[in-house]
C-alpha cells in the first residue's frame, strides 16, 4: 500500500469466534472516505424509497419519528480492522420497507456525494440492517457518515454506507461504488469476500 | 470520535501506484475531468482514501480514478478522465 490510512490502530486480543478471518481488533474507529463530507441541512435531507409501486420518502423529523432500536454490533472493515461492541440507533430497513409495495430482489443505496453499494434485499431485512443516527450515545459525526448512514452490520463496512439518502429497489444486482472496480458484490467477511473471485 | 475533520491528500499520494502501474513519474502529467473538462496535473488532483483509492477533481469533485488494490491485482478505473498526457521518458 503507497497511501497511509490515516491511522494508528491499537491491536488487542479477541475471541476468535468474533473476529472474521484476516482481521485485527482495534479500539479506534477509523475514517474511510470516498469523498468530501457532506453537510446536507437536516430541513433539506430525506430518505426516499424508488423501485416500488411508488416511490416513499420520509423527512428527517418523519424518520426520526419512527420506532427506533438500539443495536450493539461488531463491525468488519475489508481494510483488515475489526471493532466490537459497537452502540448505534437507527431505524430497521424492515420498518421502512413496510411502507413500500415491491418485489424486489436487490438494493442500491444511495448517498450524498454521490456513492453507491448493493446489496441482495435479504440482507437488509429481518432484523439485519438499519439507518442509523446515532452512535455511542450521540448523535452520529458526519465523518462516520451522520446525520445517518446505512448499518449492516454482518457485511464488510463498506456496505454500510455512509451519508445514505436512499434505496432504490431492483430485480437485478447492480455493482456499486466498489463492487463496479474489483470489490465483492456481497462482502461477508467470515467467507472473506473482500474483491471479485473471493 | 477521532476528531478527523477531512481525509483529503494530494495527487502525490497516487505517484508510487501510477509509477508501478505505468512505468513512468506521473505526478506532472496533465489528466481532464470527465465531468467538468479542467486540466490539471496529477499531483493538483484530490485523493480520498476509502476502501481503495479515489482522486477526485480539485474543481467540480467529479471521481476522476479510482484504485483498488489487493495483493497482486489493482484495479485501475480512468473512466472519469478523459485524457492522461504521458510524456516518453
Amino acid at each position: 500500500m503507497i497511501v497511509s490510512r490515516g491511522f494508528s490502530g491499537k491491536r488487542r486480543e479477541a475471541p476468535a469466534d468474533r473476529v472474521p478471518p484476516g482481521q485485527y481488533v482495534t479500539d479506534d474507529f477509523p475514517v474511510l472516505s470516498a469523498g468530501p463530507t457532506p453537510h446536507t441541512p437536516l430541513e433539506e435531507w430525506t430518505f426516499e424509497i424508488r423501485g416500488g409501486a411508488e416511490p416513499v420518502s420520509w423527512t428527517w423529523d418523519e424518520l426520526r419519528a419512527l420506532p427506533s432500536e438500539t443495536i450493539t454490533t461488531d463491525i468488519h472493515c475489508v481494510t483488515r480492522w475489526s471493532k466490537l461492541d459497537t452502540a448505534w440507533e437507527g431505524v430497521a430497513v424492515d420498518t421502512l420497507l413496510e411502507a413500500v409495495d415491491h418485489d424486489a430482489g436487490y438494493a442500491l443505496a444511495f448517498c450524498d456525494g454521490g456513492y453507491t453499494t448493493n446489496l441482495p434485499l435479504e440482507d437488509l431485512v429481518d432484523g439485519k440492517a438499519w439507518v442509523a443516527y446515532r452512535y455511542g450515545g450521540e448523535e452520529l459525526d458526519p465523518e462516520h457518515g451522520g446525520p445517518a448512514r446505512l448499518l449492516v452490520p454482518h457485511l464488510y463496512f463498506w456496505k454500510s454506507a455512509k451519508w445514505v439518502r436512499g434505496l432504490e429497489l431492483r430485480d437485478e444486482d447492480e455493482p456499486g461504488f466498489w463492487e463496479s472496480n474489483g470489490y465483492h458484490l456481497r462482502g461477508d467477511p467470515w467467507l472473506e469476500q473482500r474483491y471479485w473471485g473471493d | 470520535m477521532t476528531g478527523i475533520a477531512e481525509l483529503r491528500l494530494d495527487g502525490n499520494a497516487i505517484g508510487g501506484v501510477m509509477l508501478e502501474l505505468f512505468g513512468i513519474e506521473l505526478t506532472a502529467a496533465p489528466c481532464s475531468c470527465a465531468g467538468c473538462g479542467a486540466r490539471e496535473e496529477m499531483a493538483r488532483l484530490d485523493v480520498y482514501i476509502g476502501a481503495g483509492i479515489v482522486v477526485r477533481c480539485r474543481h467540480c469533485e467529479a471521481v476522476m480514478i479510482r484504485i483498488v488494490e489487493a495483493g497482486e491485482r489493482i484495479w485501475l478505473d480512468l473512466s472519469g478522465t478523459i485524457s492522461l498526457e504521458l510524456t516518453r521518458p
